[in-house]
């Protein structure tokens, strides 16, 4: 036996970057995070039921905000492709889930299961017959304005065909319930509840298919995996169709509780660029945990800072853990 | 008959002619070395044959079917493979989840995969190292790593990128050993190598490239006493 060296413990640098979790990163933010809630509660000079409801509320918000990033961390992490089309695909899911309500007179979640595969095809079409031969010379601008030209594209194109006189759909359910006292309402929590689920599924795609092993072999190296027979075109189509297919969820669920203009997605994809740095780019727990820290902040943040200066306060915590932490919360060093 | 045969293959970089027309038949079942100095064209040769670089003339055919400009993937899951002399592992990954991904191309079901990998992992060594993430293999463990790859996709010809480089002489034995094995195996091997002992160990056949062209081609011992490759290769001392 040739190999005498000891294997070393499996740095934290080596592990999978798209589904790693990292246990001592995750208790650090856990404790920063109740650190500063107590804080809040103690010294917050505000009524402890309204922070509550600021709370909870911004865990919703935070929800959504995970579900939109998903995608574009998933594209980002496997293509390297800084996709500027998100905001303008969540839109697109968004009126396609109008279209099938208004026209069909579908059930809002049945709609929403519909649009799945139908942007799964569209982001399956687009890397493969737009992008593909643009991420194979390992170039990030050209993709990237291809993803931005796409993105007024479709925006142009749903203010030609709905105008921009705001839509709504109809929901099911609606109404709120309780939690520790506060009000939250249905349609926020159920979709919360899909971004936990589209989290848990893109990592177990990722860590339990055939698949999910391609395309981990092709984020972590393209050349290899092509050489060991993987087709690596097929695995970009395939991951920019899931993360399409997830900004469909995303734009189904929002739907009931969102102003539907051509623009809708756009305030997103601010945000959830925010939100895809701060928690590692290409890190889907990152993305997670990234959406709810910035969803409680903004909103527990708007209850001192008025108006959007809760924003403010946003950027300048994303600015400071940048310094702190350059690769972002749960991103592998570079 | 000849496994692979190539007909007036050549590679041009703009103004470079990196590989020039080469005409070649390596027939089943041989053990081909190919040595030459830096830039002879000897990894351009492999990109070529592997289909990373399309080839600027010339016609390639394996095992009976025209490969002239296929892409990597299909080229491999024809069953030409290669290795890197860099070897590049999946670092994030564990060494069978690597090999998993090369066995897939001939086990659909994800259990069959894994335990094709599983045998393979053990067939070349590295069976204290299964679970372990590839990146923290030690060099003579990558080299077992990219021939564990390789051979998952059960290949009928592998062109091995200087497999020993890097390794201390006590390391490099038992991968020659193996090497042998796979061989015997009935795997055609095409290799580029500086070691010449290993060579000279090895070598059915060698090819002596330079300048992008074909110096001398022949039985090994033939070959090393050619006046032509001691001036551009091997040097004075070593005749």
């Amino acid at each position: 036996m040739a190999i005498t060296e000891a294997p070393a413990a499996p740095a934290a640098d080596k592990r999978n970057p798209l589904t790693a979790g990292g246990t001592r990163i995750t208790l650090i933010i856990g404790g920063i995070a109740v650190v500063g809630l107590a804080l809040v509660y103690l010294l917050g000079d505000r009524e402890p039921a309204l922070i509550t409801q600021y709370l909870v509320s911004g865990l919703l918000l935070g929800g959504v905000y995970a579900l939109v990033s998903l995608g574009l961390t998933l594209i980002f992490g496997v293509l390297g492709i800084v996709n500027f089309a998100q905001g303008a695909m969540l839109t697109l899911s968004m009126y396609l889930v109008y279209v099938l309500q208004s026209s069909l007179g579908l059930n809002l979640y049945v709609a929403v299961v519909l649009t799945i595969p139908l942007l799964f095809g569209f982001g399956w079409l687009v890397q493969s017959m737009l992008l593909n031969r643009l991420t194979e010379d390992a170039s990030h601008d050209r993709p990237l304005l291809v993803t931005l030209g796409l993105s007024l594209l479709i925006v142009n194109v749903l203010l030609m065909i709905f105008g921009g006189r705001p839509k709504s759909v109809d929901a099911p359910v609606s109404g709120s319930i309780e939690i520790l006292g506060a009000l939250a309402d249905t349609q926020r929590i159920i979709a919360f509840g899909g971004a936990v689920l589209v989290a848990a599924a893109l990592t177990l795609v990722l860590r339990k298919t055939s698949m999910g092993l391609a395309i981990r072999a092709v984020a972590a190296n393209g050349t290899g995996a092509s050489l060991v027979g993987v087709n690596v075109r097929r695995v970009y189509a395939m991951t920019f169709g899931l993360g399409a297919a997830s900004v469909a969820v995303a734009g189904g669920l929002i739907t009931p509780f969102t102003t539907l203009v051509p623009t809708a997605g756009e305030q997103f994809t601010t945000l959830a660029f925010v939100i895809v740095v701060l928690g590692g780019l290409g890190s889907i727990p990152g993305a997670l945990v990234g959406g709810l820290f910035i969803g409680v902040l903004q909103t527990v943040g708007s209850l001192y800072l008025p108006g959007s200066g809760s924003l403010i306060l946003v950027f300048g915590i994303f600015v400071l853990i940048l310094f702190l932490r350059p690769q972002g919360l749960f991103g592998a060093k570079q | 008959m000849s496994l692979l045969t190539l007909d007036g293959v050549s590679k041009s970089f703009g103004g470079l002619k990196a590989l020039g027309e080469t005409t070649l038949e390596i027939p089943e079942h041989e053990f081909f070395g190919i040595i030459g100095p830096n830039g002879a064209g000897k990894t351009t040769l492999f990109s070529v044959l592997a289909g990373q670089l399309a080839p600027s003339s010339g016609q390639m055919m394996f095992d009976g079917v025209d490969i002239t400009g296929w892409s990597a993937d299909k080229t491999a899951a024809q069953g030409l493979v290669r290795t890197f002399q860099l070897m590049r592992p999946f670092e994030s990954m564990t060494v069978l989840e690597n090999v998993t991904i090369a066995s897939h191309n001939k086990y659909r079901s994800p259990h069959k995969a894994r335990e094709h990998a599983a045998a393979v992992v053990e067939r070349v060594g590295l069976d204290s190292y299964m679970y372990a993430m590839s990146g923290t293999l030690p060099t003579a463990g990558l080299k077992r790593l990219e021939l564990a790859r390789a051979l998952a996709l059960e290949p009928r010809m592998i062109l091995l990128d200087e497999v020993l480089a890097g390794l201390v002489p006590t390391e490099r034995a038992p991968i020659i050993d193996l090497l042998r094995s796979i061989h015997a195996e009935g795997v055609t091997v095409m290799f580029v190598e500086h070691i010449m002992a290993a060579v000279m160990a090895l070598s059915e056949r060698l090819l002596v490239m330079h300048e992008g062209r074909e110096l001398a081609l022949g039985l090994p011992e033939e070959v090393i006493a050619n006046q032509q490759v001691i001036d551009a290769y091997l040097g004075e001392d070593y005749s």
